[in-house]
């Protein structure tokens, strides 16, 4: 494996501690005793920046945090997370958001979110939920599938928009034009 | 928005503080590993025994964790009710016999068999809890970094966890800070907003935040990397501590736990104990 850089090493640590620090915010859905997860758009907002390896391990660091102090590890969610942000990192690294961004990046976006949060929610936490805890394969397919569409709308909605609003702060290269 | 209550590293003198992180965290990996494979009730029944007896040494108090409890409990309650709904006879399959003991309505029954998959259910995440609480609650954050990296895994991750953990208080202030001033112009996230407009006010408080994390990252690497940090393959550790008797002997148990409930679980062919048959 190539080295970690000195630069993910900090963006991991600090993206972890933001997807905690939103984790333990709550803010309330439509639907009861639910709640939107900004920590995901902040995950994929940072794997497009820094990588599928930081992505990987902001969900993996950050999601044990969340759940190891407020009620023990819930394993086969915690995995999702990092594979979530893993395939995100994969698909949108590409996409170099520090050389402007335009609409073809966001649709590749919100693509590779799809994608990620489908497998992650849909697959990789029900398919350990049945091998680890044994839990009725219906039940633990639509929990998945709800909280991967909840994921999908959080994430493309506030994701996207970070994107958009972070692109627009870096001063792009040939911006000055020569005075006549 | 109030400060959200977290369970942190609660400094005292215990048998289980004074344990070096790498045993605790040792300790810790194999009972969630075991307790993760295993579905046997008698060994269920152990792991809960056991793992009330490390709170008792641990010298925690139950009111400093009394909130996670709290959560853990809603948690259970709400997880058990789903697994219910959907497949109220879910036992019956998994131990291959139906005992009917009363019906509430429709295909909503009430089986010896359920019954008892759900007290195994709930018994597998409780068994966790304590143990994990006490992890937290009892292992200094800055040796938690040098533990892993004791464990293989690469110092570089070791340190970005300790990052995390260094960072948490001020993001959280920061976050709290910036809320409050958007607040003060108007943007709400309580639930008198649409959905949408919910999502969208987010952006104004995560944008800044993102922003000057960013600044963060850029000032911390700079002066990670004027110390040379990732120079060298190895990495020595301030608060890393020898390990004592002590020590050793909770590594022997991590094992002897591990084997302990491989051994009793598969004992009879597969990972579930049936009493039914």
């Amino acid at each position: 494996m190539k080295k970690l850089s000195v630069k993910s090493v900090v963006a991991i640590g600090i993206g972890a501690a933001l997807f905690f620090v939103l984790g333990k915010v709550s803010i309330p859905t439509p639907v009861p005793n639910t709640y939107i997860s900004l920590q995901y758009a902040i995950q994929a907002v940072f794997a497009t920046l820094f990588g599928p390896i930081a992505g990987l391990l902001i969900g993996f660091i950050g999601h044990t945090l969340i759940d190891m102090t407020s009620y023990g590890p819930w394993w086969s969610w915690i995995i999702a997370s990092a594979c979530a942000g893993l395939i995100i990192g994969l698909i949108a690294l590409k996409l170099d958001v520090n050389e402007g961004i335009d609409k073809k990046k966001i649709v590749l976006f919100n693509v590779a979110q799809v994608i990620a949060h489908l497998l992650a929610w849909g697959v990789v936490a029900p398919v350990l939920d049945i091998l680890i805890y044994a839990e009725p394969m219906n039940k633990v397919f639509s929990q998945g599938l709800v909280a991967g569409v909840a994921n999908i709308v959080t994430t493309g909605v506030v994701g996207s928009l970070l994107l958009f609003a972070y692109a627009k702060t870096i001063v792009k290269k040939g911006s000055l034009s020569k005075e006549d | 928005m109030a400060k959200v209550a977290v369970l942190s590293y609660i400094k005292r003198k215990s048998p289980v503080h004074d344990l070096v992180g790498t045993t605790k965290l040792i300790f810790f990996l194999a009972w969630s590993v075991a307790v993760m494979v295993t579905y046997d009730t008698r060994v269920l029944v152990c792991f809960l025994i056991g793992s009330f007896a490390i709170f008792k040494l641990s010298k925690v108090k139950i009111k400093e964790i009394s909130f996670v409890l709290g959560l853990a409990a809603v948690f259970l309650l709400m997880n058990n009710l789903f697994v219910y709904l959907f497949s109220p006879e879910y036992g019956v399959d998994l131990y291959g016999s139906r005992t009917l003991l009363f019906t509430i309505a429709g295909r909503y029954t009430i089986t010896a068999q359920q019954l008892f998959y759900h007290l195994n259910m709930t018994m597998k995440v409780v068994c966790v809890i304590p143990v994990a609480l006490i992890f937290i609650a009892c292992t200094d954050p800055s040796e938690f970094a040098a533990s892993l990296a004791s464990i293989g895994v690469s110092y570089r991750i070791g340190y970005s966890v300790s990052l995390a953990l260094r960072y948490i208080p001020d993001i959280q202030r920061e976050y709290h800070n910036i809320s409050q001033a958007q607040q003060a112009r108007g943007i709400d996230l309580s639930g008198k907003d649409k959905f949408f407009t919910r999502l969208k006010n987010s952006v104004a408080i995560l944008l800044p935040l993102i922003l000057s994390s960013l600044n963060r990252i850029e000032t911390i690497s700079n002066a990670m990397e004027l110390r040379g940090f990732g120079k060298k393959k190895k990495r020595t550790w301030y608060v890393q501590r020898k390990m004592e008797r002590n020590d050793y002997i909770t590594l022997f148990l991590s094992v002897a736990v591990l084997v302990f409930s491989m051994v009793v679980t598969f004992w009879d062919g597969n990972r579930y104990f049936n009493p039914f048959l």
